[in-house]
């Protein structure tokens, strides 16, 4: 990690450590946790550290920004960092200011089109949007008639909104958009299409899913530690020692998958195949690590890791919910293999070994 | 929070760029001379001595070693470059592969400076084989059980015993090995074993080769009565070889070689799919090809680690771990997507024979270089288990 991204996931971390310790929130029935974070996460510039200083954002460099959002795994944050983040990023890249409060990003899934019509105005449905019953704006991706992408800010408010929860019980709406009127509508930069900000929205969550292993490897070998059972600490038991094992396997993998296709984004000159691959990778390895790993966690916890009063669920259930953001890994995986196969057997090896 | 495992994502430097090029092109030209057959598996009974000469010709032996050894002084990066390549090839590396990852880094840490000299060149000009012999007969995952004797004698020792599964010992001509100087003390049960150098094809030592289930044969079993081991073969501490072996394993972890045994299956199942996939074998190559890049992703990491001057005895297990179970399960993944294969496929019979040898060759992927479990063990006290 280069010092600046230090700098800025160290500021991250020591908000969400002062003000989103999953214990303390797990607690808040009422969510009154969430104004003071927010507001300091705001302070620091976080929402929109993707967002260039001239378009009102912070303008931290892509790798800082993939910092903050392992940092948001790790404590898996409840407010709409990653979407906000998202959103502005998204803005930017049509030189669109970004609107102040939280944000998300329309649509999120590869599936769900949204048009520009003839007048202007965007039409179309956009499922599991996250956080889209919090945000007072989305960034939207919409293309016209000719196929050309545009990126728009719209009000919220102009949308219908229904409301839905993922698995992790956090906001994931409908949102439908009736010839609605934007606030600004710009050209998305030559080469920009659905896609591109599926895959950025994929590696935001395979970052977070990394985060979330790592906490969940950790509260499970403190647990373990502390677990005394048949006159030992459960740690002493070789059974247990090896789902340990395997659950640091999953949470290596899924850290080194996540990382490394943060890092090929935030240097990419041009996102060509080997880029594609990176970002596609990490999202089917860190889906497939959430749910094997996971499943160990809770195993090593027994029935206190199922109660609604401990937090693993926090981490376990948000893992499994962002598997199916921005496309699933099944989804990926058939554009990956297609990929694959157009470019044939003696082209394979070549793409692995490029990154 | 403490980030107790790190992968940094390293980038392989432009210098492994150009030398990929150039192992890439070299392999191409052996096999288009039929120094052997890329869609073979390496068969690990073929033993071509001419091809390690020429590896060894190419400076790709002893790449990280000093130039006075023979030694080529260059990264560990690069090296993993040129592995990765034979590797995927399925060059037949049997005959230099464990001295130049094993062997040759065990003696360049323990050996007398007279016997560096000697045979240190030797390896890096792809001249000789060697054998690591650690397993006995009671001895395999519990490795201080061994019980093979060397008596101290005039001028050396003298062996006796018998060592198993030793890789390559048919055709070896030198075996690092560990032998019992002493008991085991009350205190440290590890205590009392010393690693030596073995000259092969000497009086006292016999190989009686053992068949495996893939029809090859690989390991043998190796007799010692009364063989002879000069004083100046012994390698580091008498009766602290446990500290030493340990050490020499963390090479044998992380390696490509630790998930790309039976990766050829993958490729031939691409040919054989063709370019417009039906949907599920789209998803399942996706999958596979996700999968085998995030482990090399995390080998790439550990190979930066090693560069960096770290060991990264837990990270390495890691991979070994996921990477070794991962190629034991590619073959079984690629067989029930091979199922919807067109008849028509023209690689079907290559593809077909390939996953005969990767399935029968699978169970071994977990067992040697340390079990799965054994492996497992060394995670866990990293993580603080134990
Ligand atoms: C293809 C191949 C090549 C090999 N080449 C070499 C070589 O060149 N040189 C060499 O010295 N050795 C070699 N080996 C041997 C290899 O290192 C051993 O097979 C391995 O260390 C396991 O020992 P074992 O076979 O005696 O099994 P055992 O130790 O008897 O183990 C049997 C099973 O019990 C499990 N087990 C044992 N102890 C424990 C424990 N404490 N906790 C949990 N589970 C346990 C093991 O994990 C395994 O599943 C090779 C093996 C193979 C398969």
């Amino acid at each position: 990690m280069a010092e600046s991204e230090n700098i800025v996931a160290e500021t991250a971390e020591k908000i969400f450590a002062d003000l989103a310790d999953a214990q303390t929130i797990n607690r808040d029935k009422k969510g009154e946790w969430k104004a003071p974070l927010w507001q300091a996460l705001s302070d620091a510039g976080l929402p929109l550290a993707w967002v260039p200083e001239d378009c009102g954002g912070s303008g931290a460099s892509l790798a800082e920004g993939f910092s903050v959002l392992s940092a948001a795994g790790r404590f898996a944050v409840a407010v709409p960092l990653a979407e906000t983040m998202l959103a502005g990023w998204l803005l930017a890249q049509a030189k669109i200011a970004s609107a102040g409060g939280e944000m998300t990003v329309v649509p999120a899934s590869p599936k769900d089109r949204i048009t520009v019509n003839a007048d202007g105005s965007l039409s179309g449905r956009a499922r599991g949007v996250p956080f889209a019953k919090v945000a007072k704006h989305f960034a939207v991706l919409a293309f016209d008639a000719k196929g050309d992408f545009s990126v728009a800010l719209v009000d919220a408010s102009k949308c219908r909104i229904e409301s839905g929860l993922n698995l992790g019980g956090d906001p994931s709406d409908v949102v439908t958009l009736d010839k609605v009127q934007p606030i600004a509508i710009k050209p998305a930069p030559t080469g920009f299409d659905q896609a591109r900000l599926m895959l950025m929205g994929g590696v935001a969550r395979s970052l977070q899913i990394a985060g979330a292993l790592e906490s969940m490897l950790e509260i499970s070998v403190r647990y373990s530690n502390e677990r005394v059972a048949f006159e030992k600490k459960i740690s002493k038991f070789q059974a247990v020692q090896h789902n340990l094992a395997r659950l640091a396997g999953e949470s290596a993998a899924a850290l080194a998958a996540a990382t490394s296709a943060a890092d090929a984004i935030a240097n990419a000159i041009s996102f060509n195949d080997e880029v594609f691959l990176e970002a596609v990778a990490a999202k089917i390895r860190c889906s497939e690590a959430a749910e094997k790993g996971g499943g160990i966690a809770h195993q090593v916890h027994g029935a206190i890791g199922f109660t609604i009063e401990h937090i693993l669920h926090r981490y376990s259930l948000r893992a499994l919910a962002w598997r199916d953001d921005f496309g699933s890994e099944s989804y990926w995986a058939v554009e990956l293999g297609k990929l694959v196969a157009q470019r044939g057997a003696d082209e394979l090896w070549p793409l692995v070994a490029s990154r | 929070m403490t980030a107790a495992l790190r992968f940094d994502p390293i980038r392989l430097p432009s210098e492994c760029e150009q030398l990929r090029k150039e192992v890439r092109a070299f392999l191409a030209e052996e096999i288009a001379a039929g120094t052997f057959d890329p869609h073979k598996p390496n068969r690990e009974d073929t033993d071509v001595p001419e091809f390690s000469r020429k590896v060894g010709a190419r400076g790709w032996l002893g790449m990280t070693w000093p130039k006075k050894y023979g030694g080529h002084e260059r990264s560990f990066l690069e090296r993993y470059v040129v592995t990765e390549e034979m590797r995927v090839a399925n060059a037949p590396t049997r005959r230099f592969f464990v001295a130049d990852r094993q062997s040759g880094p065990v003696l360049l840490k323990y050996a007398p400076e007279h016997i560096k000299m000697e045979i240190l060149p030797r390896i890096c000009r792809g001249e000789i084989c060697f054998a690591i012999g650690m397993s006995e007969p009671n001895s395999g995952s519990d490795l201080f059980a061994a019980k093979t004797r060397a008596t101290k004698t005039d001028g050396g020792y003298l062996i006796n015993g018998t060592k198993i599964w030793t890789s390559s010992a048919h055709i070896a001509d030198y075996m690092i090995a560990i032998f019992r100087t002493s008991p085991p003390t009350k205190e440290n049960r590890r205590h009392g074993l010393t690693q030596f150098l073995v000259k092969m094809k000497q009086p006292g030592i016999q190989v009686n080769p053992i068949g495996q289930i893939t029809g090859q044969y690989e390991f043998n079993e190796v007799v010692f009565t009364d063989h002879f081991i000069p004083d100046d073969h012994v390698l580091g501490e008498i009766d602290g070889a446990w500290k030493q072996a340990t050490s020499e394993l963390a090479y044998e972890r992380s390696g490509p070689e630790r998930f790309l045994e039976t990766y050829y299956v993958l490729t031939e199942l691409v040919r054989a799919v063709g370019n417009n996939p039906d949907t599920r074998s789209a998803e399942g190559i996706g999958r596979l090809v996700a999968q085998v890049h995030t482990m090399r992703r995390m080998s790439v990491s550990v190979a930066g680690m090693l560069q960096a001057g770290k060991e990264p005895v837990v990270e390495a297990s890691i991979v070994k771990d996921i990477g070794t179970i991962w190629e034991q399960q590619l073959p079984h993944r690629v067989r029930e997507l091979a199922a919807f294969v067109e008849e028509t496929a023209t690689n079907r019979e290559t593809l077909e024979k390939q996953l005969d040898f990767a399935i029968k060759t699978a169970p071994k992927l977990t067992i040697q270089g340390g079990t799965t479990e054994v492996l497992r063990g060394i995670i866990a006290r990293g993580l603080g288990l134990r």
